[in-house]
């Protein structure tokens, strides 16, 4: 449970936020990925999003981001999109030529924070923090990744395709974090293939809706 | 008048419409570049030489229009450019890449031409006179747009890049003539003679304005045909 | 440390364990070792052309570290991370430029006047070949930086960054060869050729940096 994690939540995110989008479409390359697309978040509300490859969970998640422009639709928003919310994409900005703990102490500078101690223990990373990100595995990265949502709190969390390469005390480490989240009254949008145990809403994109 | 041409200019938006315009105002522009330019060619022909260069002169009534029309050919790129990128206008792309080859081919004509009228003179192919010189870089501004929109296979990604180039090329134009004008001043050998603006003598002056008439209609013809083949290509394409 | 110098940091720790200083260092010194082989030994020529041949292989150089200047961030994501940051993305961009600058550029700048000694070049001149150099190389960093945006989707986009950014080259390169004739030859005034790059550094710091983050944003479209 999110009890056995060493480095705590130790904030709370007002009650009373939320986060609606309304008949959001998308447009890539001349063609119409998605449109209508419509929901609602409160709140420690967590919103799946499924559907076939190439129906757009991606492409929604870089809309809800700012990354992408929204080709129709309104999208109320109550939160700023930049400083409230975490993106964690399919490319992980992590760069090889680091190790570990300069990675670690890189994205604290960026998160203006002090590097804390227990992190790595927690991400099942502290026996590797001398080694290179470019020798870490996929799922050893991922774990890597889960950092920026740690060290600095935000309320919304975009996740594209969190359970991907990572085994199965990592899956266990992400719906800890998840919860945790949620429990806080965070919010969390994840585009996955495969059923997440924290999501309370699941909506699907694509033909096969 | 603005509202006017900006409903003109907004009924047009769609590519259905504005080929059908196309389709109509094909045949009488190409009719009249061909009458145009055999009309400029005939009072060309009867232009008296000049009592220095002899019949080389003649040569100026391809250059400078080609040499217009290389400048604005760049000019339409970077208005054809901001409607596309500011207006949003959806035409503004496809008019800006259809013109790109028609004025780096009138660039290029103008550096060609400007080679074979010096060379009597100045007893060389190539003179880094500052004319020329800034015309070659022009070609090279040319080369670099074409060669961004082959490069990106993805057509709206290709079209915002070579938009936004277009747009910061064309402030770097006036920069690179002015630098080019001033270096050229500074190693001017005495002893080669530039190219003289010929006094411009009534019977130059109306062959030359013909003959650039003619060029800026060709190079607005070829234009709109190649606009009409970039839209079909874009149909086929959504269509596979 | 501010977030503008965590960025540059964090690129100079990048680009010096990439190796990148090293090889543009001897890309200026194979050029100037090799110029020799075509032009003759003789000191004379040499000193005659030397200012214009070290600004043209300053320049082409200078092009070779551009390569890869953006891509790298927009294949692995990075560049995402750039655009959510609480700082604009032209300002990231600018940091990064820096962070290239003084990495890879500074060196190139710094090994000239060894590279003008070996074409002949006065000891006692050099001093204002450097900062004729420094004047007009922000410049080429940052106008061939909007070549490199351009080109961050292609694959191979090294020779068009270079196509690209050849027209913007053509101005600082003019009066950059002025200048440092004029630093090389007693009598000629310096003075309004600095000013002339230095105005070109700062109109390119003002366009430059917008310019190359809507180059970026257009490839993630």
């Amino acid at each position: 449970m999110a009890e056995t994690l060493k480095f705590a939540f130790d904030h709370a995110y007002a009650r009373d936020m939320g986060l609606q989008a309304d008949g959001l479409a998308c447009r890539r390359g001349g063609r119409l990925i998605f449109k209508d697309i419509s929901f609602t978040l409160h709140a420690g509300q967590a919103l799946r999003l499924a559907g076939v490859n190439g129906s757009g969970k991606s492409s929604l998640l870089r809309q809800l981001a700012g990354l992408l422009p929204v080709a129709d639709g309104m999208f109320i928003h109550v939160l700023s999109p930049l400083r409230d919310m975490h993106y964690l994409g399919h490319d992980d900005g992590l760069k090889a030529a680091l190790s570990v703990a300069e990675t670690l102490v890189y994205e604290c500078a960026l998160a203006r924070k002090e590097v804390p101690q227990a992190l790595l223990t927690d991400l099942g990373l502290a026996a590797s923090d001398w080694q290179y990100v470019g020798d870490l595995s996929a799922g050893q990265k991922r774990r890597l990744t889960l950092a920026r949502l740690l060290l600095d709190p935000r309320p919304l969390w975009l996740l594209d395709e969190p359970l991907t390469a990572l085994d199965a005390s990592g899956r266990k480490l992400v719906e800890d974090l998840a919860e945790a989240h949620l429990a806080r009254g965070g919010m969390i949008i994840a585009a996955s293939h495969e059923a997440l145990a924290f999501a309370t809403q699941e909506l699907r994109l694509g033909a096969d809706a | 008048m603005l509202k006017a041409l900006e409903n003109i200019s907004a009924h047009y938006a769609n590519p259905t419409r504005f080929m059908a315009l196309a389709a109509k105002l094909h045949a009488p522009l190409w009719g009249l570049v061909a009458l145009c330019l055999a009309y400029g060619l005939y009072r060309v022909a009867y232009v008296p030489d000049d009592y220095q260069q002899g019949a080389t002169v003649k040569i100026m009534f391809v250059h400078v229009p080609a040499a217009w029309m290389a400048l604005f050919g760049y000019s339409f790129i970077f208005f054809a450019s901001i409607t596309a990128l500011v207006f949003r206008h959806p035409l503004g792309h496809v008019a800006a890449r259809a013109a790109a080859p028609v004025g780096a081919v009138f660039t290029l004509i103008a550096l060609i031409t400007g080679s074979l009228w010096g060379q009597p003179m100045w007893g060389t192919w190539w003179v880094w006179d500052a004319r020329l010189t800034s015309v070659l870089v022009l070609f090279f501004i040319y080369l670099g747009y074409i060669a961004l929109w082959q490069a990106i296979d993805e057509p709206t990604r290709a079209a915002r890049a070579a938009s936004i180039l277009a747009i910061v090329g064309f402030i770097n134009v006036p920069i690179v003539k002015f630098s080019v004008d001033w270096w050229n001043t500074l190693h001017q050998p005495a002893s080669v003679s530039r190219l003289a603006r010929p006094a411009l003598h009534a019977d130059f002056l109306y062959p030359l304005l013909i003959m650039g008439a003619g060029f800026l209609l060709l190079f607005l013809a070829l234009t709109l045909t190649r606009m009409q083949m970039e839209i079909l290509r874009q149909k086929l394409r959504r269509r596979s | 440390m501010s977030l503008f110098a965590t960025l540059c940091a964090a690129h100079m720790r990048l680009a010096w364990r990439g190796g990148q200083t090293i090889l543009a260092l001897s890309f200026l010194f194979i050029a100037v070792t090799l110029l020799p082989f075509g032009l003759g030994p003789e000191l004379k020529l040499l000193r005659a052309l030397a200012p214009g041949l070290l600004w043209v292989v300053l320049a082409i150089s200078l092009l070779t570290t551009l390569d890869r200047l953006f891509q790298a961030d927009f294949e692995d994501g990075t560049l995402d991370r750039l655009r959510l940051l609480p700082l604009s993305l032209e300002a990231a961009l600018l940091a990064k430029l820096c962070g290239h600058f003084l990495v890879l550029v500074m060196p190139l700048i710094l090994s000239v006047p060894l590279a003008g000694l070996l074409l002949n070049i006065e000891a006692a001149r050099l001093p204002l070949l450097l900062v004729a150099m420094l004047c007009g190389a922000p410049a080429l960093v940052l106008l061939g930086g909007i070549g490199a945006a351009l080109a961050v989707s292609v694959r191979r986009g090294g020779l068009l960054t270079v196509l690209i950014a050849m027209p913007f080259y053509v101005p600082v390169l003019i009066f950059g060869a002025a200048a440092s004739q004029a630093a090389l030859s007693s009598g000629t005034a310096i003075r309004p050729y600095l000013g002339i790059l230095a105005a070109l550094s700062a109109a390119a710091l003002l366009l430059a940096p917008f310019a190359i983050a809507a180059a970026l944003r257009a490839a993630q479209d």
